[in-house]
């Protein structure tokens, strides 16, 4: 047993991170949620052709031939940077909906009694029902997107939509829906995973800048002790998803994202209470990155099913 | 990452858990917690048991008696005991998973020649003596004074909430040598006989109104120059040492325990309709998530242990936060389990562990302390004043 990650796998991350920090700097995340959350087609292509929506195609079907660590470590990546859109869906339904794996399509994502995201600039929309999975695609998705009225979202990086009842409306089915249903859990949870990471260390940059009573105010026990817990959080919850990511197992997934979904929530929450007034401005990140775990929490498994889940496997 | 555990591995663990399967049904009944002769005979018995098939100090370095395993395999160790309910590590717990190690990474040969060996048999048993009334969280403004006449330092000075002090031949003494240094320079680390003339122990009654730990009293009592361990007023250097296997690895064995705590509380939810209850049924299944990313936590932190050559590093802090706070929320929930009459009644294991919960994130270290260390030396935010 060896936990830590490999060689390969510590370049890959470095390697996203670059990519990211060099396409979607802070500017441009800025720049993305002043139009609206627009996914960027361009950056959306530069992905694909970067290999993460067909990291888990097998290189047979042109894929890069990873597996799910290799995964939720991008997607770490991918929640610390912000970076708006499908992202998981569009990796789950690459090899199935045309140009999701090249990153020429964008596959959305649509659940019961949720609005659906970025469903405007969608190619196909994945519909989670149960453990059961289908894309709607063409005709269909144009019907849908007909009748679907824009949301005033929340999350100013995923502009949403109110859909009609989906039941009504016919779409491929995806096999094995319920592992669908885990994968993008998981890979929602390390989205929320670099998120959280990511609010600790702009909390720890500010404690350590800003000055109240002739010193930092990271001298200040209070703040210290904020800024260790969620240290804690992020650490106890990244464990719980990489380990989650090398089992793949049903139970372990459902207590990874219910402790990512709370790690990326406290620690926006703790973040934001160390920055003071500044975390209360629009200008201040904080609040986008809060935002986007409030939307993530909900997405893919909720903490009531999580909780179910965990209660049933115990003896 | 890789959790898979090698053939190595597998076959230790195999022949462990056949050997656990052979003895531990010969076990004698487990004494009253009041009894204390009679648990330090069956906490050394456990002891002698493991020294003599090959398991005592498993992760120990070779030269100073132990097996020299790696930290997996000491992991496997700790897991497959705690599945298969084998004793706790109880009255051995010091000398085994801190003074033990200390004296093996900082003692001279002949110091680990003489006290290594009867704590890997079970015939010697430590304790820690480290807090003062007045110096706990500030353990480095203690004032037990130790002072050189001839080959002998005199010791006089206060303990308080020394564990198993009433059953300990020897302590692992925390003194001042130097009052007039700072106060982190002037302190020795001494291991002093706990039969010494003028050592006296008087218990402390618990919460759980057991006498788990006990003050001591230390008056002009002799303890040779050979019996400091690191050079003098370098004591504090290897009180960090201390800490760090304290913190780093003692607890690893109990998150297996509280997993299985958690399986039969949800056992006796079912049995006794609780279990309807979405919310505690809720509850149970987050404590589920917890204390299996405990484990996670554990087997990340063991391997990054393994990097460095098996010494523990701050993520001991980290675990040690969560933990001890999880521990607490899990004995909770198991009050809730049992309903308002049966949470009352101390002759339920579980009311009894409840009660001793709550020394967790007091003892070895508050969560307060922790979370400086964390903030401190991990995260690099300024010291405090
Ligand atoms: C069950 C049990 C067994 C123990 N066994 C042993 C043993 O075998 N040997 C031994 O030497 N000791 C032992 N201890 C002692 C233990 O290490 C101390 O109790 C602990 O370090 C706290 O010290 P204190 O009790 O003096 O509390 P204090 O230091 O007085 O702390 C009181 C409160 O103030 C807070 N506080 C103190 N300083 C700070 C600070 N700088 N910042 C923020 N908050 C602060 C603490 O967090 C705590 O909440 C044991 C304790 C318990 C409960």
């Amino acid at each position: 047993m060896d936990f830590r990650l490999t060689e390969d796998q510590r370049a890959l991350r470095a390697g996203i991170r670059e990519l990211l920090a060099g396409r979607f700097d802070r500017d441009r995340m800025r720049a993305a949620l002043d139009g609206g959350g627009d996914i960027g087609r361009e950056l959306w292509r530069e992905l694909g052709t970067a290999g993460l929506f067909a990291l888990r195609l097998p290189e047979t079907a042109g894929g890069v031939g990873l597996g799910l660590p290799e995964s939720v470590l991008a997607f770490d990546e991918i929640g610390r940077a912000l970076l708006p859109g499908p992202l998981a869906a569009t990796q789950l339904a690459a090899g199935v909906v045309k140009g999701a794996a090249e990153g020429e399509a964008v596959v959305a994502l649509a659940e019961a009694g949720r609005p659906v995201g970025h469903l405007a600039q969608a190619d196909a929309l994945l519909v989670l029902d149960g453990d059961r999975a289908r894309l709607l695609t063409g005709g269909v998705l144009r019907q849908v997107a007909g009748e679907a009225r824009p949301v005033r979202s929340l999350d100013p990086g995923t502009p949403l939509w109110r859909v009609p009842d989906l039941a009504a409306y016919d779409g491929e089915p995806l096999p094995n829906g319920a592992r669908v249903r885990r994968e993008g859990a998981l890979l929602t949870a390390a989205e929320q995973l670099g998120s959280a990471a990511r609010s600790l260390e702009s909390a720890v940059q500010h404690a350590g800048q800003r000055e109240q009573f002739g010193t930092p105010i990271g001298a200040f026990q209070a703040v210290k002790h904020l800024c260790a817990g969620m240290l804690v959080r992020a650490e106890t919850a990244r464990t719980a998803v990489y380990a989650a990511a090398v089992t793949a197992d049903p139970v372990e997934i459902a207590g990874a994202k219910l402790l990512a979904d709370d790690a990326a929530v406290g620690n926006a929450r703790d973040c934001l209470q160390v920055h003071g007034g500044m975390g209360f401005t629009w200008e201040a990140d904080v609040h986008l990155h809060l935002k986007r775990a409030w939307l993530r929490a909900g997405q893919w498994l909720t903490a009531a099913d999580a909780q179910e889940a965990l209660a049933a496997d115990l003896a | 990452m890789d959790l898979a555990y090698t053939d190595e591995e597998e076959e230790f663990r195999a022949r462990l858990r056949e050997w656990l399967t052979s003895v531990l049904p010969g076990l004698p009944e487990k004494p009253d917690p009041g009894d204390w002769p009679g648990r330090r005979a069956y906490d050394t018995g456990w002891q002698r048991l493991l020294h003599d098939a090959g398991y005592a100090g498993l992760n120990w370095p070779a030269d100073a008696g132990g097996r020299g395993a790696t930290p997996t395999q000491h992991l496997i160790f700790l897991e497959e005991t705690e599945r298969a309910g084998a004793p706790y590590v109880g009255a051995n717990f010091v000398g085994l998973l801190h003074a033990g190690p200390t004296i093996a990474a900082e003692g001279t040969a002949a110091q680990r020649a003489r006290w290594l060996p009867p704590v890997l048999r079970g015939d010697e048993i430590w304790c820690q003596g480290f807090s003062e009334p007045d110096a706990g969280s500030d353990l480095a403004s203690l004032r037990t004074r130790a002072v050189r006449d001839g080959d002998d330092y005199v010791v006089s000075g206060q303990k308080i909430w020394t564990s198993h002090a009433e059953v300990a031949d020897w302590c692992e003494l925390l003194v001042r040598t130097d009052p007039a240094a700072p106060k982190h320079r002037g302190i020795s680390w001494l291991a002093m006989r706990m039969d010494a003339p003028g050592v006296t122990v008087r218990p402390l009654r618990t919460l759980a109104g057991s006498t788990e730990f006990a003050e001591m009293f230390l008056d002009e009592v002799r303890v040779p120059v050979s019996h400091r361990v690191g050079a003098e007023n370098d004591g504090w250097r290897v009180t960090m040492v201390t800490l760090s296997f304290e913190r780093g690895t003692a607890f690893v064995g109990e998150v297996v325990a509280c997993r299985r705590t958690l399986d039969a509380l949800a056992a006796e939810a079912r049995h006794n309709g609780r279990w309807d209850d979405t919310v505690l049924r809720r509850r149970l299944g987050r404590l589920n998530a917890e204390f299996r990313a405990l484990w996670r936590l554990t087997q990340w932190n063991v391997s990054e242990a393994q990097s460095t050559g098996g010494v523990p590093g701050t993520g001991g802090s980290v675990f040690k936060l969560r933990y001890s706070h999880a521990r607490q929320e899990l004995y909770e929930a198991a009050a809730e389990v049992l309903g308002a009459g049966d949470a009352l009644d101390l002759d339920r294991e579980w009311v009894l562990d409840r009660l001793s919960s709550l020394s967790y994130t007091i003892a070895a270290g508050t969560s307060q302390i922790q979370r400086n260390i964390v903030a401190e030396r991990i995260l690099g935010l300024p010291k405090g004043r």
